[in-house]
């Protein structure tokens, strides 16, 4: 199934909850916020959300900036 | 002569230096710039997580967050939209609900777009932000900014990243004469008199990123920057002599030898 990942195509065997697709990326939940489909997703609900077929994700953190 | 704790939105800091995190040329000596400020507020930016490479550290592993305060930034952002929704994942990201806000009005300028800005603000301090303004040297936008809620306003000196210094002292020092809220004087720092001569106009911090970063030995330029600063600050607390046209002599008139 494919979902959009941070602006991309991005493919997944199966549906997975959030915390498990940050888990399948290396990513540390509690450095990111994630919007799912153009929302916040508050980060204790990351474990009971599921992405589905479609979804759009966006997973940012901090970067150097002035 | 007393000096006066630099207070926004009842938070107090003892540093009045802003700096940023951004184009160092390694987070180590990123770090060692911050510790030689002093500074205890720090700004970062909010950038979509690079999915392919995972091998990269992060920013935070490099900030004392105990002792420094980490103030998200809107960088680049174009439209209030864009700005507010950054500003929400910051939040989200769970360090604090501050944040430098940024609505860019022109790429080759970064300039901001004022009508925006002020729109962006209204709506987040609704949002229960704490809201910092980046703004123009325009003292009736940030009476606007005030009257949408921003708990300080930041004008800048000159263009983001320009070094020219301040160009407008005038309007800066009307700006803090009019304002109620802190007054941050953000980005077009070039060397450290550019950060006293700010101080010395009233600001009550200045906030700056390339000029520390992009020195030759930005550890070095941090610490002067510290100083001066400090000593801008003094210098406007402590009241400066009116400039004359003629000369005054230092040492008496009288009693020279052989007259």
């Amino acid at each position: 199934m494919l979902i959009t990942l941070n602006g991309d195509a991005y493919e997944l065997d199966e549906p997975l909850s959030v915390a498990d697709l940050l888990q399948t990326l290396s990513i540390d939940p509690r450095r990111v916020a994630v919007e799912y489909n153009y929302s916040i997703l508050k980060r204790q609900l990351f474990a009971e959300t599921i992405v589905h077929e479609g979804d759009c994700i966006e997973i940012v953190n901090f970067v150097g900036g002035g | 002569m007393s000096n006066t704790p630099f207070v926004i939105a009842g938070r107090s800091f003892t540093s009045r230096l802003i700096v940023g995190t951004g184009k160092y040329s390694s987070f180590p000596v990123m770090a060692q710039a911050h510790a030689a400020s002093g500074a205890e507020i720090v700004t970062v930016a909010v950038r979509r997580v690079n999915i392919s490479d995972r091998s990269r550290e992060s920013l935070l592993d490099y900030i004392d967050t105990d002792r420094i305060f980490v103030l998200p930034n809107t960088a680049g952002c174009y439209t209030a939209e864009e700005a507010v929704r950054t500003a929400h994942l910051a939040r989200e990201a769970g360090l604090s609900h501050w944040v430098k806000l940024e609505v860019i009005g022109d790429e080759r300028t970064l300039f901001p777009d004022t009508e925006a800005l002020v729109a962006a603000t209204r709506t987040l301090v609704r949002d229960g932000f704490v809201v910092l303004p980046y703004t123009n040297d325009d003292p009736i936008v940030c009476r606007k900014l005030e009257d949408a809620g921003a708990a300080a306003v930041m004008p800048l000196g000159a263009p983001i990243g320009s070094g020219l210094g301040i160009q407008n002292a005038n309007n800066l020092r009307i700006i803090r004469e009019f304002a109620r809220v802190p007054v941050v004087v953000d980005a077009g720092v070039g060397t450290a008199s550019d950060a006293a001569l700010a101080m010395e106009l009233g600001a009550d911090g200045v906030l700056m990123n390339t000029a520390i970063a992009g020195a030759d030995d930005p550890v070095a330029m941090a610490e002067a920057m510290r100083h001066a600063v400090v000593a801008g600050r003094l210098a406007y607390l402590a009241g400066r002599i009116p400039r004359k046209m003629y000369a005054t002599a230092s040492s008496p008139v009288e009693g020279m030898v052989g007259r």
